[in-house]
């Protein structure tokens, strides 16, 4: 299992090294280009839009990557933070969006707190499987319990209101993918302070030493489910944010092949890497809209040979790629800087 | 060194352990271990391999529960405590393989452990700004580790790993710090250097330690008493100059040592 997170390195959060200053540039060069998708491409707004909901449940997944942890079943807090929010939309037609995000994140915090209370006991593949299984319940419950849930067909998210204006769909589509690159650079950035921080790094010991960290006075089951919550609130933002651009929310928001898929995309970005959630989101996204617009099952076929590649050859997934290539640039720049090119 | 006071006895020992059982399948590890640990004393534990010298270690921190008896801290018992709850009361340790976090440069090793002594919780601080940096880049210094400082743990010598091990301990500034062959795997030639300075600062600090140790000259320069261990429980208890001139502890202790 820890293979999967072997390249999660906690140290790039806390030391940037000599590349801060491109990284930064090039991170911000990318949220811009981002921004004006709805200006250069209007056909593309949606996709984005979607990938962008995905990478912050990928980011989620990464958090968890950190500690060495997988998850196979963090498509649960994404749909109950979707179902929250639909439910809540329900019985309080034309809420206002911040609302409905809110509800969406308690939901999932809730049962984060919950389900990680449990599942922090374990470690490893059976940490893994066991987030599948509430997963796995949470999908039959919304199956079975139709008359509430709408079974497969699942139930609608009316728009809701911003600011106390009922908005035409444009505009709402609009306020949502605005919405969304404001919660993508503003968590992206809250995380990578997370992880560099006290609590973050001692989140991030879990993966090398328990018994230290126990014998420092702390609990490695807290700690572990300090970034667990962090994580399950993170899916959660992104169910909400996927919920109210479907406008409908079915039991595949929490199926497993979702879980599996954040999974995916946090190692094709780059296990444990902020930014390769959200670049490994709009590449898996990208190519699974375009490829299968060519040939019926090819996105698969592309995707996984791109994943076989990335892990054989560039482990450090896509922001290890892009890491090296700013390595090595920074290295011409100044020869005498050994630490940074780790 | 320092005078010893008399121990005072109105006050409980520091440390006290009573009847101490406990059995690894055939194998008796620690076999009625009755222990008082004053405060302010630097105690060596001595004995062959196998002798239960960790495992004694293992059940005074809580790692390991004992099948009888009792572990008392100034008197207070605190048998069924988990590690954490015991070490946040004063009790730290230094292990025999060292625990780090492997991933982690030296200095985030120690910065960690101040961050858990003091109970940082800023999401938004980056560990490296902690205002307890100064005071662990001291502690590097006293165990001679300032020039690994920056390099991840996994690239760090056996010696170096050990070192900073028992720093990471210290960081929390314990009341007992518990070392378990502190010097195994330190070049001979740093051992005594680094010896003198942890035990100087030890003392200044007023930290009561009890350490493992193979090396009887260690022995004989820092400790202030010894417990020679055998087959799970202290045979024999003194100064240092009683214990390494007795007959017993010369043939099967520093005779297998020399060995
Ligand atoms: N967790 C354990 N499980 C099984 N046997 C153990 C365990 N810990 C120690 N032992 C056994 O107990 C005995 C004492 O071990 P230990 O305390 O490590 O000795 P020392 O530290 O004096 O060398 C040894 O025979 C060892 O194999
Ligand atoms: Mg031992």
């Amino acid at each position: 299992m820890s293979d999967l997170s072997q390249n999660s390195s906690s140290r790039g959060a806390v030391n940037s090294g000599s590349m801060p200053s491109m990284r930064a540039l090039l991170t911000l060069l990318a949220v811009l280009l981002l921004a004006a998708v709805p200006f250069i491409v209007p056909s593309m707004q949606l996709l984005i839009n979607l990938a962008l909901a995905k990478g912050l449940a990928v980011l989620g997944v990464t958090v968890l990557l950190r500690a060495g942890q997988v998850s196979f079943g963090h498509a649960l807090f994404f749909g109950i933070s979707a179902y929250a929010g639909a439910f809540l939309t329900a019985s309080l037609p034309g809420a206002d969006i911040i609302l409905v995000l809110i509800a969406g994140v308690l939901g999932a915090a809730i049962s984060g707190l919950l389900v990680g209370l449990f599942v922090v006991r374990y470690r490893g593949i059976f940490f893994g499987m066991l987030n599948l299984a509430f997963s796995m319940i949470f999908w039959s419950i919304l199956e079975k319990f139709y008359h509430i849930t709408g079974g497969a067909d699942g139930i609608r998210l009316t728009r809701p209101s911003v600011l106390g204006m009922a908005l035409e769909r444009d505009s709402f589509e609009a306020v949502v993918f605005y919405l969304s690159v404001v919660l993508m650079v503003g968590l992206g950035w809250f995380t990578l302070r997370w992880f560099a921080s006290p609590v973050g790094q001692i989140f991030q010991t879990i993966k090398t030493n328990e018994t230290r960290l126990e014998y420092l006075g702390l609990s490695p089951k807290r700690a572990l489910l300090s970034g667990y919550l962090l994580s399950a609130m993170l899916c959660g933002v992104g169910g909400s944010l996927m919920a109210m651009t479907q406008g409908v929310v079915t039991p595949e928001y929490v199926w497993w092949v979702r879980s599996a898929e954040m999974v995916f995309i946090a190692v094709l970005g780059g296990a444990g890497s902020v930014r390769g959630a959200f670049i490994g989101a709009l590449i898996y996204e990208i190519v699974r809209v375009y490829a299968s617009a060519f040939a019926g099952d090819i996105w698969q076929l592309l995707l996984g040979s791109f994943l076989l590649v990335i892990i054989l050859f560039a482990p450090g997934g896509i922001m290890g790629i892009v890491d090296g290539l700013m390595g090595r640039v920074s290295r011409k720049q100044h020869a005498t800087a050994p630490e940074d090119a780790r | 060194m320092t005078a010893l006071k008399k121990p005072d006895t109105a006050r409980p020992p520091l440390l006290e352990t009573r009847d101490l059982l406990i059995k690894f399948g055939g194998v008796t590890a620690a076999n009625n271990v009755t222990m008082q640990i004053e405060a302010g004393k630097n105690l060596a534990i001595i004995g062959p391999n196998g002798a239960g010298k960790t495992t004694f270690l293992n059940i005074c921190t809580g790692w390991l529960k004992p099948h009888k008896g009792k572990v008392f801290l100034e008197g207070k018992d605190i048998t069924p405590l988990p590690p954490r709850k015991i070490v946040r009361r004063g009790v730290a340790r230094a292990f025999q393989i060292p625990q780090l976090f492997t991933e982690h440069t030296a200095l985030e090793n120690l910065l960690i452990s101040a961050a858990a002594r003091e109970g940082l919780r800023n999401p938004l601080q980056n560990l490296h700004t902690i205002s307890q940096r100064d005071e662990m880049m001291h502690l590097l210094d006293l165990v001679h580790c300032t020039d690994v400082a920056d390099r991840v743990v996994v690239e760090l010598s056996e010696g170096q790993r050990k070192l900073i091990d028992i720093a990471v301990a210290l960081a929390l500034k314990p009341r007992l710090l518990l070392m378990d062959e502190p010097t195994s795997g330190v070049a001979s030639s740093q051992k005594h250097e680094v010896m003198e300075i942890l035990v100087g600062a030890l003392s200044e600090a007023g930290v009561t330690s009890v350490f493992v140790e193979h090396d009887m000259g260690i022995v004989e320069r820092h400790a202030d008493e010894v417990a020679v261990w055998n087959a799970g429980n202290v045979q024999l208890r003194g100064t240092p100059r009683e214990i390494l001139e007795h007959p017993d502890v010369i043939r099967d202790v520093i005779g297998e040592e020399v060995a």
